[in-house]
């Protein structure tokens, strides 16, 4: 105690229904991906909460960084002409 | 299933070069804005977090083993199966616990090697024991009431990984206590045995019960840094009170009584006063001095190390296979 | 023959399979709470709730085709352990993980064909049981045989561990597989499988798990028998003087 070594931890989406995308859930820890899979299953969709998984070891991923969130993010912020409701169309033009 | 803060230590002080981010992170909470794993956060934050969230997954774990007890004998197939799911989702409910403290840097493992090393804490009321079958519906009635009482607010607790295993689990347990009220319900309209069952189990369990909000406010010195961290969302008191106004008519309405001489409604407050539970008793289960603490602590104990070799078995299997498909 | 002629045989076929599904989801359910991660504890769990979903299921139909009264919890806890119909694969006591997965691979990997055999059946009741099963089952022997193969191919102590669970498993296999008068009544209305394509079945995928674990076939005897006929090991009366305390203790009590 502790062991040589602990079981790698995993990312587990979950796509709830056909036509849904996946969806993060939660994680857990398995030696291998069908570990991963089959302990997913066992885990997240007790209650019926899914029709199909993805295991995704949580190391293989890359995040952006909190402390650059605002020039990530805000730049967005005046793009105003990206939105349908920026544009000014009388009411009685149709379909568009 | 439980979250009240066991410490009698005042958290660490905050000491922090940097005010500007400690005012900044301080707005955010205030502010109800959710704090994620990447984003600075004061040490003591941090640190009281890993505590508590760990402190609550060993409750989940511990607390499989006095429901557990019962599986084998459950009286019927339908208790059987709805015990064993329960227990089930309680090992769920760690799990996800466990992971929403690693997000914090803290890893399963030595969150567990705390635990059966002695050195963490978990909720007083798993040291006691199930001795007959109406403990199981009492305590998916009260504890698991208790529980939800305790976990529900902490659905908008300020530390985002926690705040959504606690959506999770407030979702999972809403089927727990109603499965032990029916269970106790069915105890009530039953043979004269199985009502007696039912009572003595509430008179073992109501003191224990009311314990699991942690000491009198005055007691807890804590709560006042983790409400405003967002971390607690409550009083102990408050919510103490909470729960005797809900339970009493619960055990008035299937002919129990709830074992407190000071029992009685106070039109003033609307609610009912009540007697203290033995505070001494609680301080000395905390300290490890429960009645089956030690049966506890070897069941975890003896699980972890028959399963050891399992787990280096299930690594070096995956070892291998890398290897192999990496030649 | 006459469906009322099979009914019977139909009800020992129902009552010896709920029995497996019973004894194991008891056995199974002892190691919610002491598995060796959470994850396992979990797996576990969702195999026993499923056996004893099978379990309620198979019983309830025995009960009803016997006639005389008894439901699935009537048949659960009020039989003594002449009266259990279970193999003796299911009622081995769970030693240490190697021995319980032997067991419910050995086991899993025999219900499987035989359930989709039985989803077949003219029996619709046990056609619609079965069918039902076929999905819990694909994923048992799944779950199974993977740590079969993890334990086989993992350190010295889990090879030796896995290949002893499988030995002590291995002497009640035979079992599985015999006919008597029973099967061969349902086999010649087309209820009940005929043995040699489930053995087939099964030794194929035992064979193919062991070869994937580096594991020999245990060598001794798989003939060790007895279950079917209500001669059983000593182990089952103390899983049922625990599994029947209650309902044994209070009679009249619902619960």
């Amino acid at each position: 105690m502790p062991d040589r070594s602990e079981f790698p931890l995993w990312e587990v989406f979950v796509r709830t229904r056909g036509g849904l995308s996946h969806r993060h859930v939660g994680s857990l820890h398995a030696a291998d991906a069908a570990m991963a899979v089959q302990a997913a299953r066992d885990v997240y969709t007790r209650r019926m909460e899914g029709v199909s998984l993805w295991v995704v070891p949580s190391a293989a991923i890359t995040a952006s960084d909190p402390g650059d969130a605002a020039q990530l993010f805000d730049p967005a912020a005046d793009k105003v002409y990206r939105h349908p409701t920026f544009y000014t169309v009388p009411d009685n033009i149709r379909h568009i | 299933m439980y979250t009240t803060e066991l410490s009698r230590n005042t958290a660490p002080s905050v000491v922090c070069d940097d005010a500007e981010r400690l005012a900044a992170f301080e707005a955010r909470v205030a502010a109800d804005e959710f704090i994620e794993p990447k984003d600075w956060m004061p040490d003591a934050y941090r640190k009281t977090l890993v505590r508590q969230i760990s402190q609550h997954a060993h409750s989940e774990i511990v607390g499989m083993l006095p429901e557990g007890n019962w599986i084998g004998r459950a009286p019927s197939l339908r208790r059987k199966a709805i015990l064993l799911a329960k227990v089930q989702d309680e090992a769920g409910h760690g799990l996800y616990l466990y992971c929403a403290a690693e997000t914090l840097g803290t890893s399963r493992d030595e969150m567990t090697a705390a635990l059966l090393a002695g050195k963490a804490k978990y909720s007083t009321i798993f040291n006691y024991p199930t001795l007959t079958w109406a403990d199981i519906g009492t305590i998916g009635w009260l504890v698991d009431g208790a529980a939800i009482m305790n976990q529900v607010p902490l659905q908008r607790t300020s530390y985002g990984p926690y705040a959504r295993a606690m959506v999770r689990i407030c979702k999972e347990e809403s089927f727990h206590q109603r499965q032990g009220y029916e269970a106790v319900m069915a105890l009530c309209a039953g043979t004269p045995e199985q009502k007696a069952m039912a009572q003595d189990a509430l008179n073992r369990w109501w003191w224990p019960s009311l314990m699991m909000f942690g000491p009198p406010d005055d007691a807890s010195p804590n709560t006042e840094q983790s409400m405003r961290w967002r971390i607690k969302r409550d009083t102990n008191d408050a919510l103490r009170q909470k729960f005797v106004d809900v339970t009493v008519p619960q055990a008035e309405a299937i002919g129990l009584t709830i074992p407190d001489p000071a029992l009685r409604w106070n039109e003033d407050k609307d609610g009912y006063d009540f007697g203290q539970p033995d505070w001494d008793e609680f301080w000395a289960v905390v300290k490890g001095d429960g009645p089956v603490a030690a049966d506890r602590m070897a069941a975890r104990n003896k699980a972890w190390d028959d399963g050891a070799w399992v787990r280096d078995a299930a690594i070096a299997h995956a070892e291998k296979r890398a290897l192999k498909r990496a030649a | 023959m006459a469906t009322d002629d099979l009914r019977p045989a139909r009800m020992v076929q129902a009552m010896r399979l709920g029995d497996d599904s019973l004894i194991l989801g008891q056995r199974l359910s002892a190691w919610c709470g002491h598995a060796p991660t959470l994850e396992i504890d979990l797996a576990l769990a969702n195999i026993a709730l499923d056996l004893v979903g099978q379990a309620t299921l198979l019983l309830g139909y025995a009960g009803e085709l016997e006639g005389a009264g008894r439901n699935a919890d009537r048949l659960a806890f009020h039989r003594d352990v002449r009266d259990f119909r279970n193999c003796l694969l299911v009622e081995q006591p769970n030693g240490d993980f190697a021995r319980t997965i032997a067991r419910q691979f050995l086991f899993s990997a025999w219900q499987l064909p035989l359930f989709q055999a039985l989803a077949r059946s003219p029996d619709p009741r046990m056609a619609e049981i079965a069918a039902k099963a076929v999905k819990e089952v694909g994923y048992h022997v799944e779950f199974a045989g993977d740590w079969v193969v993890r334990l086989g191919d993992g350190t010295e102590d889990s090879r030796r561990r896995m290949a002893e669970g499988l030995a002590w498993c291995w002497r009640t296999t035979g079992e599985l597989f015999a006919a008597d008068g029973m099967q061969r009544t349902l086999a010649t209305a087309g209820e009940a499988p005929d043995p040699a394509p489930i053995r087939a079945a099964w030794d194929a995928r035992v064979d193919a798990v062991l070869s994937d674990a580096g594991l020999d076939r245990p060598a001794g005897t798989d003939a060790v028998r007895g279950g079917r006929d209500g001669l059983h090991g000593e182990h089952l009366g103390h899983l049922l003087a625990e599994m029947q305390v209650l309902p044994r203790t209070h009679p009249d009590a619902t619960w």
